[in-house]
């Protein structure tokens, strides 16, 4: 720790600390523009000029350290001023160069608003120009669908090059030439090729890189801001829905270090359009073998003439992977009081269950704590595509200082190196049976950490699979005290809540795979788009939109989306989140909970609650964990894996295939955004080119 | 700076290999760096494609170095847009580096110019069979022989408009050409023979501590103060800084004394007689008497009336005292060009 002064001031901060964060720390604020405290430093833009005493210019804060301060002569700590005339001035100066070739657009401008040059310019511009020049022109640039560029308004901070070549790790792009001429650009104006390209908008300090889908749509102050979290993958990234009226309008990040930093995927960000295509805004019901549209009446009362004549054993309930913990304890306590026992939460045919206890299928690590790991191995899992903010914590982890980083599973670019050690379960067996020299760099690791995905679970030697990686873990100490490394990637949003609900079937209940191949004649389908349903079964389907699920259906009930309806999810590390509502769902679309309570009180098994307040104390008596919002219930990882490690069976030959195929296409949303859809189309034809 | 952009697509060639020299030269220059630094060899093996692909870089041998050393492509096209020495278009076989820096326009680089622009056509534009192309640089460090250009690898140095059509017909019939001086000057010699730094004692080490012997023997004839003077400085001299471990006295294998030795130049001979004067190590001439400096004035430049009386016209930005250079009449706010716009000079109104 050092002492240093700023303005008077005397505040204790790291030595590393750079002049800008201790500033900071001091309370004083420092305008910035190539500054980024998630990048690595570029000191560029010089608007972060500080006054530091003895020094006999002003300096830039981001780049010098609080150690490169001398003391004074009787050895008083440093002191620098951050307020001072001549800072003042030095910002000014500043301020003026890089206004000299920003165009004077900001009213037809996106960034206007949200623009940290305009907010600076109040601060530190000049209202007159001394500039008599001509300007600088620079032609626009095509970086693909999802960043629009106006190039002219670019100040050269770099943040965009810095955050594609350090945190996405894909360095697409640059800055050609010199001087005045510097254009930042990708090689040939070729398309971004990252799943985190979007971000760079967001990191634009100007409004030279804008979101492309929703550029021109709205001006952010007149957005209602709400709270919520990301349900695409089962990251649980924070995020922020910013809504006009009913509609959503944009999705952002907030910041939240246990998750997500400040990044989202661009999944997360441009779903937006997928929200209000295709959507389902009546209930239908099928009728000489086509869907008309019905009553809510007419719906519940078809459903309950099937129901009312079936065996409980022949009717069946599949859940999704958008659906939120409060719809989800609906339906199992509306199964239960039918009598039902064939429900399942895993479509993908995933053998994990809540049986082998908490710990043997969350992340247990957390994702955060995967930049303690030491040593890292994959087990069927691509993170990149089915978690790319894991992906991102552990490339965060590799460039700290690469930790031997080991993948059995299919190929891929995790935009980092890793040794490659097979592609099925007999690479794993041999790993586990300490005939791979990987295993000597797991066993020399203080923290190793490893991480199965579903491509390796969701098989039918799934449980075989995860048994052979407990023992691999408990083998090489992976599950010791204060460090639990033994981490199952989730991939869907609602499998988490799900499970600690246990939503698995019961005694003699069959499971979602068997439901789907006819073995039920009522099948409620409450947002399962990932699963062929044979014909035969009467299929109520409970969703958002029109996808595969709803072409099935004999009974279309409208539901909500993640947007529309309050509701808690579970990501993959077991932290409880909340989502709030943002916009309304359309139409005659209900909230879920409420739609299962209205259906239950048709079929003669009311459930016990009329308010979604009431749904959540009951949730939260019989799930207490359910109720610490944001936070862990730490799992007995010494048992669980004990559990896993004692389950045995016969590895299969098959190589491991990631469950994620399509990266934008993963679930009904996406798939009815044209944004994604563009993406996918896009990543196509990169990965055609690159494959020639 | 000149405008710089890549080639135009019909002019990129299809392919690019490293020749089997190019990739020695690249793995030679990889080597110099610690394992995993590879990316430090960049611009030694743009040079170096530069030079196979015929003066210029193709896409396609930025793409061919970016494989060789690991790179994604943008960083290698980073580095080959910011220097100006990697030409992204194609040159002509003779591309001539036109130094067009104060010193050698002062020499008459203009007329060098003209003679490019009227045989060659505008910079960057390679002549139809494909001989010459010509580029404006900034100083080549020839100053002392300016005005000069680049050609290729080379210098040509004390260029005339003659001459250098000379060259210019010389290098396009392929004729043999003599690189440097084109006046037959050696290096960068007074060309009208040498005049200088004669004195062969310079050389023969005869003068090494002759100011300090001349000056103790001063001492000695003298006493008190100087003799005092001459006691405080240390008599072993100290190397002001440790030795570096290299020779510190080379033999100069070529200096004009010792061509003067050979007869090689003729040395006026009251040069020679003076030189050889062992009780002066220089010349100094006896100042004429009664001799006086110009007066000094604290400004390094003051306008001088040409005649008695004669006023000097005031500039319009000159600071009249009393006044603040703000409200000096001549200054531009940008006010003029804005019709109707008064300017708060002062900023009273903030």
């Amino acid at each position: 720790m050092a002492k240093i002064i700023v303005d008077g001031v005397e505040v204790d901060v790291p030595v590393e600390y750079t002049l800008l964060q201790a500033a900071e720390a001091a309370g004083a604020e420092i305008p910035r523009f190539c500054y980024h405290e998630r990048l690595s430093i570029a000191g560029n833009c010089r608007m972060c000029l500080v006054e530091v005493k003895g020094a006999p210019k002003p300096v830039a804060s981001c780049a010098w350290g609080v150690r490169d301060c001398r003391p004074g002569p009787n050895g008083e700590p440093p002191e620098i001023s951050t307020k001072s005339p001549t800072v003042k001035k030095a910002r000014e100066g500043v301020m003026e160069f890089l206004l000299i070739n920003h165009p004077l657009d900001c009213p037809i401008c996106d960034q206007g608003g949200q623009c940290d040059l305009q907010d600076q310019a109040m601060a530190y511009g000049v209202d007159t120009s001394r500039y008599h020049e001509n300007k600088r022109a620079v032609a626009d640039k095509y970086l693909g669908p999802l960043v629009r560029t106006s190039m002219n308004r670019c100040i050269h901070c770099t943040r965009c090059v810095r955050f594609t070549a350090e945190v996405a790790g894909v360095p697409d792009l640059g800055a050609l030439w010199r001087g005045e001429d510097m254009e930042i650009t990708s090689y040939l104006e070729r398309a971004l090729g990252s799943e985190l390209q979007a971000n760079v908008a967001d990191l634009c300090p100007v409004g030279a890189l804008t979101h492309k889908p929703e550029s021109f749509h709205f001006r952010p102050w007149e957005l209602t801001k709400t709270d919520s979290v990301d349900v695409m993958d089962a990251v649980g990234s924070a995020i922020r829905v910013d809504s006009r009226g009913r509609e959503v309008m944009r999705i952002l990040p907030r910041v939240n270090e246990a998750v997500n930093e400040e990044w989202i995927t661009d999944k997360t960000r441009q779903i937006v359009d997928g929200l209000r295509l295709q959507r389902l805004d009546r209930p239908f019901v099928r009728e000489n073998g086509r869907l008309r549209p019905a009553t809510w009446q007419e719906a519940f009362a078809t459903i309950a003439s099937r129901v009312k004549g079936t065996d409980p054993k022949r009717v069946g309930a599949i859940v999704g992977d958008l659906a939120a913990v409060e719809e989800m304890y609906a339906l199992k306590l509306l199964m239960e009081s039918l009598g039902v026992t064939n429900i399942d939460a895993r479509q993908d045919g995933s053998l994990l269950s809540p049986v082998y206890g908490r710990g043997s299928y969350i992340f247990n690590s957390t994702i955060a704590g995967i930049e303690d790991a030491d040593a890292i191995l994959t087990v069927g899992s691509n993170p990149r595509i089915e978690a790319s903010l894991v992906n991102v914590r552990i490339r965060k982890r590799w460039r700290m200082a690469p930790p031997p980083i080991g993948m059995i599973g299919e190929h891929a670019d995790l935009t980092y190196p890793y040794d490659y050690l097979g592609a099925g379960p007999e690479t794993l067996a041999e790993l586990a049976a300490g005939r791979h020299s990987f295993i000597e760099k797991l066993r020399a690791a203080e923290r190793p950490l490893v991480i199965v995905g579903q491509g390796a679970l969701s098989r039918p030697d799934g449980l075989a699979v995860l048994s052979a990686a407990a023992q691999l873990a408990r083998d090489v100490g992976a599950v010791k005290d204060g460090w639990n490394g033994f981490s199952v990637l989730q991939t869907a949003a609602s499998r988490v809540g799900a499970l600690d609900l246990g939503l698995v079937p019961g005694e003699w209940g069959l499971n979602a795979q068997t439901m789907a191949q006819g073995e039920v004649d009522v099948l409620f389908n409450l947002g399962a788009d990932e699963i062929d349903i044979a014909p035969g079964a009467f299929v109520i389907y409970q969703g958002t939109h029109g996808d595969r699920g709803a072409h099935r259906a004999d009974v279309i009930l409208p539901a909500a989306t993640y947007t529309e309806k309050s509701g808690t999810y579970v990501n993959t590390e077991g932290r409880v989140q909340l989502a709030n509502r943002a916009a309304f769902a359309p139409g005659e679309a209900r909230e879920d909970w409420a739609i299962l309570r209205a259906l239950s009180d048709v079929l003669g098994h009311r459930l016990p609650f009329d308010s979604l307040n009431a749904l959540r104390a009951k949730l939260y008596s019989h799930y207490p964990h359910f109720a610490a919002i944001d936070t862990i219930q730490p799992a007995d990882g010494f048992a669980a894996i004990q559990a896993l490690a004692n389950i045995g069976g016969t590895l299969g030959r098959e190589a491991f295939a990631s469950p994620v195929k399509d990266f934008y296409l993963t679930n009904p949303i996406a798939r009815a955004s044209g944004v994604m859809a563009e993406c996918s189309a896009l990543a196509r034809s990169l990965k055609l080119e690159a494959a020639e | 700076m000149a405008v710089r952009k890549l080639a135009p697509e019909n002019m990129q060639p299809g392919s690019f290999v490293l020749s089997p020299e190019t990739e020695a030269f690249a793995d030679k220059e990889i080597a110099k760096y610690p394992p995993g630094r590879q990316a430090s060899a960049v611009i030694a093996l743009l040079t170096k494609a530069q030079e196979q692909a015929g003066g210029w870089l193709p896409r396609k041998a930025i793409e061919a170095v970016a494989a060789k050393l690991d790179m994604p492509d943008i960083r290698v096209m980073e580095v080959a847009t910011f220097y100006t020495m990697f030409n992204l278009e194609p040159v002509g076989k003779y591309f001539i580096q036109f130094c067009g820096t104060t010193p050698c326009v002062l020499r008459g680089a203009g007329d060098i110019k003209r003679v490019l622009e009227r045989r060659i056509g505008d910079q960057n534009h390679v002549t139809p069979d494909g001989t010459f192309s010509w580029l404006e640089v900034e100083c080549l460090g020839a100053c002392s022989n300016a005005p000069m250009v680049q050609i290729n690898d080379d210098y040509y140095e004390d260029l005339t408009t003659e001459n250098f059509e000379t060259l210019l017909d010389d290098l396009a019939a392929g004729r043999p050409v003599h690189v440097g001086s084109q006046i037959g000057r050696n290096r960068s010699e007074p060309f009208e023979g040498v005049n200088t730094l004669l004195d062969p004692a310079l050389y023969d080490g005869s003068v090494v501590g002759a100011w300090r012997k001349r000056f103790e023997e001063q001492a000695k004839a003298e006493t008190g103060e100087a003799a005092a003077a001459v006691a405080s400085v240390p008599q072993d001299g100290k190397a002001a800084k440790p030795p570096s471990g290299r020779a510190t006295e080379t033999d100069a294998a070529d200096t004009p004394a010792k061509r003067a030795k050979e007869g090689e130049r003729p040395i006026s001979h009251t040069d020679q007689k003076e030189a050889a004067d062992p009780s002066k190590a220089t010349k100094v001439e006896p100042k004429e008497a009664g001799a006086q400096p110009a007066p000094q004035s604290g400004k390094s430049y003051v306008a001088t009336p040409k005649k008695e009386g004669e006023a000097v016209p005031a500039s319009p930005t000159t600071p009249e005292a009393g006044k603040p250079p703000s409200k000096a009449k001549g200054r531009r706010d940008g006010s003029e060009s804005k019709p109707g716009v008064t300017v708060d000079k002062d900023n009273k109104s903030s």
